[in-house]
């Protein structure tokens, strides 16, 4: 059952990427977004994240991706016009570096990992709501307590930046 | 039928490796504002998924960890990008990065 899910989700996910990546017009883009984040939240819960997947649902798939469509349906953002010159630099130099990066990416990924090394489903349970807020609370406590200030900063800075533009 | 082979660990980290190239690639080719800053985040997940792989490999949380503390500053950095973004549209009525070229009108 694991690669069959690991198979469709992860086609999901490319080609929900290559969908981002191509569609000229902004809300295109944010849907195939949402259809990435929802295949990688099932992932998550392959490689036994439980907790993670939740949030990735909850927080990125929800909120986040919420406040992105919210933006893009205040500005009315169309589609992006089409370039009146197209840039022969960008295709005969830019494709090959992108396919060389991924190229040199997997090679890299290859490498450092042999082949037998599998993932099944329920070998790990260190990703409970329990283990992770365990993890959490002890482990990591001032990291956690120091991002409560960057987001109340985040807030802060959000507030200020959209109230000058009023008057 | 025989079952199919169980998933390597490498499936899941040249996905995440094809997943990052993508959110590269949309923000160099992107225009728009909106989209370059969905390119940025689709870089994130990609991170995270490699974060979370390693968790499973090593068979520890701290993985885990990373990815949430990911998630709260993508959050953040949201909230604050899309307040910039309004403020841009606001004085300038545009979204393209081509035509925002200067720093002060």
């Amino acid at each position: 059952m694991d690669p069959i899910l690991f198979a469709i989700f992860a086609g999901i996910a490319v080609v929900c990427g290559i969908v981002m990546v191509t569609q000229r017009h902004p809300i295109a883009s944010a849907l195939s977004l949402i259809g990435v984040m929802g295949s990688l939240a099932v992932l998550y819960l392959l490689l036994g994240a439980e907790f993670i997947a939740a949030a990735q649902v909850i927080v990125y798939a929800g909120a986040i991706m919420v406040l992105f469509l919210f933006v893009i349906m205040l500005l009315n953002a169309g589609a992006e016009p089409k370039p009146l010159r197209s840039s022969y630099l960008a295709g005969f130099l830019g494709v090959p570096m992108v396919l060389a990066l991924m190229g040199l990416l997997g090679y890299l990924v290859k490498r450092s990992f042999p082949l037998d090394v599998t993932v099944r489903f329920g070998d790990f349970t260190g990703g409970s709501a329990k283990a992770v807020g365990d993890a959490l609370f002890r482990k990591y406590l001032l990291p956690f307590e120091v991002t409560s200030v960057l987001v109340l900063i985040a807030i802060l800075g959000a507030v200020v930046l959209a109230r000058k533009e009023m008057d | 039928m025989p079952p199919p082979p169980p998933v390597p660990l490498v499936a899941y980290l040249t996905l995440s490796a094809i997943l990052f190239v993508l959110g590269v690639a949309g923000f160099l080719i992107r225009k728009n504002l909106i989209t370059m800053f969905m390119s940025i985040e689709l870089m994130l997940n990609a991170v995270n998924l490699s974060f979370v792989s390693f968790s499973y490999h090593l068979k520890q949380t701290d993985g885990h960890l990373f990815t949430f503390f990911v998630m709260v500053v993508a959050a953040a950095e949201a909230a604050v990008g899309l307040a910039i973004i309004l403020t841009v549209f606001k004085n300038r009525a545009t979204l393209m990065v081509d035509e925002v070229d200067s720093l002060k009108l």
